[in-house]
């Protein structure tokens, strides 16, 4: 009897060139009905990145670090979602800080501020260890070079980004800068963003944030998100407003976000 | 009306018919976030057999949300057909449900009664049933719509190709589509998400497709899902297939969605009046989904699926092409993990089937979800055998545009495998044509001097 070895099977398809178009997952050929197994494989480690990215956790002791290079007091903050599991179900508590929190900063005696910046874990605390430092590194001196008064830094763990609004009021601050981790996609994983309030306070609704995303090295780079955040914060607080109406008005070149 | 049901020695009370509703819903996160979900699983059960006893005709009676205070109450109360209604009036939900798993309840009784049923009837229900009682159902209704070709008849399932791109780049779009078209998809629709809701970017998009839709001649619809109010600017000189729209179970919710009735009304007008349909003239499209009134805060305390459920009120009024229940899209907030998204799905296209509607399912999730591609292909499987008119095409089931995970080519080529499912027939016979699939409906081997690679 003739002995019998199967071949493999996996089918490229002959359009790889279209792959030069787009970054979508396309011309990944079959097997059967299949993705093939490298494809599959792929798919599964961004995913895992993904998923990483939302457990991942502050690393605090790094930031504080790398934040103490400012003449600047720190918060260290926790928002009422006790854990990862909660914070995903209850958005709502992860817009407000735990009695602990609020009691540190209502203890302490802030004068006026013109700027409160936070950092918050969101949906991707890597993101905030990776992109944080070098954002402030660039983003604290402009302020300051500017003349504009800086609230003490906070870091907030397992917060959403209202939280800032209670945070920024209670620090007495003009307006709010909420740096935080995107919410993962398999292509960036570790993606900040920064959201800018004038006057917030609890019960601030979100058309009234101007948002920056996609802030990393692939995505935004550093300098230019501090060149608009820097001038997103001197036309809000020139014309005391911020969010849909501020974007509008913003007739600045480096202004083009969607 | 306060609902009472006694278990052991304890007496649980639901204040009226919405609150029984929310605490006879399987636990889900949204209702939890709403403060509406049952306080423990006794509560829940009791809500279950307090609601078994309850009247069909109570629905026509205690309305969830009132009649003067929400256009989608009115629709649901003035469209309702007692005519179709009078062979199950006399039921209770649990004789409903009993009734529907029967013999009798066979796809023509199934047909006929679809207007006499209303959104909260179904709902109500669908929560005393377990996932394989809501796929018997659902199997059981056939409901057909027709544009450029044919969707939802029984042995078929259709894909809507989703070839969505983060600049809405024209030749990244092709290059999905090509893709997708080469591994036998788009046959419910061509549909691209936009990055950009401005007429002219959309424009552009709708003029890509439709040219390569004729250069190929595939007998197929486009649809660019901006905002209706954009399309209805569009209308006039652009080659508008669908109209979309996201809408939801309530007038509030509608409202944050930026529409009204008369505005969708306004735009089916406009569409119907182009004749662009070659074997019918269904021409909206509509994405639903579970969590969205909470959402925008005009829930009124009903729980987050029996809204579900009265959106398809809204669709049922504009005889849709397609409906599609995006499932897992909203976040974990609305549906935690797999178990909470599969539930859903299987809700939302039961309800949406014995609605007479023609529903498809985004078997999707995202990255904050407790949920993952294999809890997709259970989802994708089990509506398959439930009949689901079409599913997600997207290239390796990652949205590169929306970021989030759905199905992909492939897995609508397993499905039709496993299950002995095939394209619309038109389209199918348009991919004989071009030499993708043989007619056992097995992909063929591609050269790259096929004509849609030239």
């Amino acid at each position: 009897m003739k002995k019998h070895t199967h071949s493999t099977s996996v089918e490229p398809d002959p359009w790889h060139s279209l792959k030069a178009y787009t970054d979508a997952r396309i011309a990944l050929g079959h097997t059967g009905t299949a993705i093939p197994l490298k494809e599959v494989l792929q798919f599964k480690l961004a995913f895992a990145h993904a998923k990483d990215a939302v457990y991942s956790h502050l690393e605090m002791d790094k930031l504080q670090q790398e934040l103490s290079r400012f003449p600047l007091p720190q918060y260290l903050l926790h928002s009422r979602a006790m854990s990862r599991s909660v914070y995903l179900q209850r958005p709502d508590w992860g817009r407000q800080l735990d009695e602990a929190s609020t009691q540190q900063i209502q203890n302490s005696t802030e004068t006026e501020a013109d700027v409160a910046i936070i950092l918050a874990d969101g949906l991707s605390a890597t993101a905030i260890n990776q992109h944080a430092s070098p954002v402030l590194q660039r983003l604290i001196p402009a302020l300051q070079k500017a003349n504009y008064r800086i609230a003490p830094l906070s870091i907030v763990e397992q917060a959403r980004v209202a939280i800032g609004d209670e945070i920024a009021h209670l620090l007495k601050a003009k307006m709010s800068v909420v740096l935080i981790g995107e919410r993962p996609g398999l292509t960036s994983p570790y993606s900040m963003g920064a959201y800018l309030t004038y006057a917030p306070e609890p019960g601030t609704t979100d058309e009234r944030r101007n948002c920056i995303s996609n802030i990393r090295p692939e995505g935004l780079p550093y300098e230019m998100a501090v060149q608009k955040i820097v001038y997103l914060i001197q036309e809000s607080l020139r014309l005391q407003l911020s969010g849909v109406a501020l974007k509008d008005n913003a007739g600045h070149p480096l202004i083009n976000d969607r | 009306m306060p609902y009472r049901y006694t278990v052991a020695s304890r007496v649980y009370t639901f204040e009226d018919l919405k609150t029984l509703l929310s605490r006879a819903t399987p636990l889900r996160s949204g209702d939890a976030l709403a403060g509406l979900a049952a306080a423990g699983f006794e509560e829940r059960i009791a809500a279950q057999l307090a609601l078994a006893d309850v009247p069909l005709k109570v629905f026509l009676q205690e309305a969830l949300i009132p009649y003067e205070d929400d256009d989608v109450t009115r629709l649901i109360i003035d469209e309702h057909q007692s005519t179709a209604f009078a062979p199950i009036s006399h039921f209770t939900v649990g004789q409903f449900r009993d009734w529907l798993l029967s013999e009798q309840a066979d796809t023509p009784t199934l047909q006929t009664l679809a207007p006499g049923l209303t959104p909260e009837m179904v709902a109500a229900v669908s929560k005393l049933m377990r996932n394989q009682d809501l796929i018997a159902v659902a199997q059981k209704c056939e409901v057909v719509s027709r544009f450029r070709n044919t969707i939802g008849l029984t042995g078929h399932l259709s894909t809507r190709l989703q070839p969505n791109h983060p600049t809405d780049d024209p030749k990244g779009v092709a290059a999905s589509i090509i893709d997708g078209l080469l591994y036998g998809s788009g046959d419910a629709v061509i549909g691209i998400n936009p990055a950009s809701d401005s007429p002219a970017a959309v424009s552009k998009l709708l003029h890509m497709i439709d040219d390569l839709r004729e250069k190929y001649q595939i007998p197929t619809q486009s649809c660019v899902l901006c905002h209706l109010s954009t399309t209805l600017q569009l209308i006039p000189d652009n080659p508008v297939d669908l109209v979309f729209q996201s809408i939801g179970g309530s007038e509030k919710t509608n409202q944050s969605f930026g529409v009204s009735l008369n505005m969708i009304a306004e735009a089916h007008e406009a569409a119907l009046a182009l004749q662009r349909g070659t074997v019918g003239q269904q021409v909206m499209y509509f994405e639903t989904g579970q969590g969205s009134s909470l959402s925008a805060n005009a829930h009124h305390g009903v729980d987050q699926q029996t809204l579900e459920a009265r959106a398809y009120a809204v669709a049922r009024k504009f005889n849709p092409f397609l409906v599609n229940t995006v499932v897992g899209f909203i976040g974990p907030e609305y549906l935690y993990d797999g178990k909470q998204i599969i539930r859903a799905g299987l809700e939302d296209h039961f309800c949406g089937k014995l609605l007479g509607l023609p529903m498809g399912a985004d078997i999707c999730y995202t990255n904050h979800a407790e949920a993952d591609q294999d809890d997709m292909d259970n989802l994708l499987t089990l509506l398959g055998v439930a009949g689901c008119n079409f599913i997600m095409g997207i290239p390796g089931a990652d949205d590169i545009m929306l970021n989030y995970q759905s199905t992909s080519f492939h897995d609508a080529l397993y499905l039709r495998k496993v299950l002995g499912k095939r394209p619309a027939p038109e389209f199918e016979q348009w991919l004989i044509e071009q030499g993708i699939l043989d007619k056992n409906g097995q992909k063929l081997p591609l050269k790259s001097n096929h004509q849609l690679l030239l």
